[in-house]
């Protein structure tokens, strides 16, 4: 990590009424990252988001951003700006006068305004539209407008509010796409707020895990994804089988946590398995490449991803599913 | 086909039951206002003597000669027009504290508002009498525009909120993110989007105040505003058309900004509808 991040939070708490919104989060977010915030809804990342642009103050702690203590600055004083969930475009003015909204603000000479106007809007690829109103457009189109708006005055740091929650999927898959290429571009930190662990795991350099108001762990999305910190994570993070510790210990003999990806289990005739190993299908789910099967055994249940045709189980559903022990993954509490 | 063209008939039949009742409803509403203007050509002064015993256009002549109407026509103007801007700023900068902040006791200050409106006319101005005799202040043009002032916040507050409600938070929020203070903010995005709704709010308002008489009766003392020079006119009869004339003219200034209101809010919702 550079000596000084572009946003760092020390200690930051922002409790509504009796509501820990956010309790003791500290982060460290690097310059030119592309940073995701992942979590359930009421996490608390949309709050860090909004402590981060400047629209709720902290209780307690700290915000620097790229060095400067931010704590109080109201957000028309940050060199941050926003792209909002909903897109918040302005419906009285045309594309161009939003985008140009700030250069409006500053008293930039009105040619000035629409030639940088229109170059923000080549950068979404939106040439052109200037003269159309918000609600001319479709989601999509205006999206890349909020975008232009946002990133006008090249900002040190752009904060996108659920980027692409309001998008469909294929176009959603464009834009995950074209937000990554023109973060490069732009060499601007992203920070991104997610409830979609794919679109976290796809897009983020880094990644911080969200829930009841604690980051609950930081990393790479491999690391996030491979060595969950806690069963929340590893329930969050991709599905994985959450394995409770009096059934850790009696097959693998470490009385701990332990998360087991589900495409890492094998599912096989019952034949002189451990009959701890041994269940029955509750569910089986094709899924193209891929067969999922949920096998109850023991008071748990377990999800298992095989390649689609290998394996039928016999009509009385009884199967054994193994795994190697090195595709466990050990760890702490349920929190 | 028949059973369409029964249909049909079925329709046509309720519509024809409606428009009759639309047009009893309107002649009932409307009559008296007819009359009243008749009686504004009428020959005969002293009393209203149906059919009229001839016509005339004098009274025109006579009531813009006269001072009085001129005198009360002019205090009502000044004071519905300061009431109706006294209204806008505190009615519009509520509106705002109510819809964009949540703070304990928020509903309870938005009924407080909307309550002037409920309270008869008759308690707001025994209330206002008496508070102005306890702290000793005369009555004087300010007396009645506070009156009038008390409804006047109701209306624009109303419009003020609906609209302010319909506005995303987030728009507010956007322009703050760009680098607009308050100020800015204010007069960049809230006023274009609320701007309708205030004209229209402060249209009424401003219609309210002129005719208004009963809270006007605790807080002028001596002054005359017109209608309260119209009540008066009635109980003695002398040069009694001239009052109808001054009725026909106050229809039109009070009739002109609420049809302006109605059709501003009106094609506002039409236009909200369509974007959505």
């Amino acid at each position: 990590m550079s000596e000084r991040p572009a946003v760092s939070l020390s200690r930051v708490s922002r409790h509504f009424g009796l509501t820990r919104a956010m309790d003791e989060v500290d982060l460290e977010i690097a310059e030119g990252e592309f940073f995701a915030m992942l979590g359930p809804s009421g996490s608390g990342k949309t709050t860090c988001l909004r402590v981060i642009a400047g629209f709720e103050q902290p209780t307690s702690g700290e915000v620097r951003i790229f060095g400067e203590n931010a704590t109080g600055v109201p957000p028309y004083r940050r060199n941050v700006n926003t792209v909002f969930q909903d897109y918040a475009l302005f419906p009285h003015m045309n594309v161009a006068d939003n985008v140009a909204y700030s250069l409006m603000l500053r008293k930039v000479p009105k040619a000035e305004r629409a030639r940088q106007a229109e170059e923000a809007l080549e950068m979404v690829r939106l040439p052109g539209y200037g003269a159309r109103r918000p609600a001319e457009l479709s989601g999509g189109q205006r999206q890349r407008v909020a975008l232009a708006r946002a990133i006008i005055n090249r900002p040190k740091v752009l904060l996108l509010d659920e980027p692409l929650g309001a998008l469909d999927l294929k176009l959603r898959e464009n834009m995950q796409e074209e937000l990554k290429s023109l973060q490069r571009r732009l060499g601007i930190t992203f920070v991104f707020v997610t409830h979609d662990q794919s679109e976290a795991l796809s897009m983020a350099d880094r990644i911080a895990v969200f829930n009841a108001g604690k980051v609950i762990q930081v990393g790479a999305p491999e690391e996030v994804y491979r060595r969950p910190a806690s069963p929340f994570v590893a329930d969050f993070v991709g599905s994985s089988n959450i394995l409770p510790p009096d059934f850790v210990e009696a097959v693998a003999g470490e009385k701990r946590w332990a998360s087991l990806r589900p495409e890492q289990v094998r599912v096989t005739e019952p034949g002189d398995a451990n009959p701890r190993l041994v269940g029955r299908v509750t569910a089986q789910s094709y899924l193209g490449a891929t067969t999922r099967f949920a096998v109850a055994l023991d008071g748990i249940a377990l999800h298992a991803i095989v390649p689609a045709g290998s394996f039928q189980p016999a009509d009385d559903g009884r199967v054994a599913i193994a795994f190697d022990r090195s595709a466990l993954h050990f760890m702490d509490g349920p929190a | 086909m028949t059973a369409f063209s029964g249909k049909r008939f079925m329709r046509s039949e309720g519509s024809l039951a409606v428009k009759i009742a639309a047009a009893a409803g309107l002649a009932f509403l409307l009559a008296p206002l007819a009359i009243i203007f008749v009686y504004a050509f009428t020959t005969e002064e002293r009393s209203f003597v149906w059919p009229p015993p001839g016509l005339t256009l004098k009274w025109f002549g006579v009531t813009w000669d006269r001072p009085d109407v001129w005198a009360a026509l002019m205090l009502s103007v000044r004071v519905a027009a300061v009431a109706t801007i006294l209204a806008l700023v505190l009615g519009t900068l509520t509106a705002m504290a109510v819809s964009r902040s949540r703070f304990f006791g928020r509903d309870a200050v938005s009924l407080l508002v909307i309550l002037p409106i409920a309270l008869p006319g008759i308690i707001t101005g025994i209330a206002l009498r008496s508070a102005f005799a306890t702290f000793d202040i005369p009555f004087s043009f300010w007396t009645i525009v506070v009156g009038h002032a008390t409804f006047c916040i109701v209306v624009v507050y109303n419009n003020a909120v609906a609209r302010l409600r319909r506005l995303s938070g987030s728009l507010v929020e956007a322009s703050m993110d760009l680098g607009a203070d308050s100020f800015q903010t204010f007069r960049h995005v809230v006023l274009p989007n609320v701007g309708t709704a205030l004209l229209a709010g402060g249209m009424l308002a401003f219609a309210l105040s002129f005719d208004e008489v009963i809270v006007t009766t605790f807080t002028a003392g001596q002054q005359q505003t017109l209608p309260l020079w119209m009540l008066e006119e009635l109980i003695r009869p002398r040069q009694r058309p001239v009052t109808n004339v001054v009725a026909m003219a106050v229809v039109a200034v009070t009739f002109v900004p609420i049809l302006l209101a109605f059709l501003l809010t009106g094609a506002d919702e039409q236009t909200a509808a369509t974007t959505k």
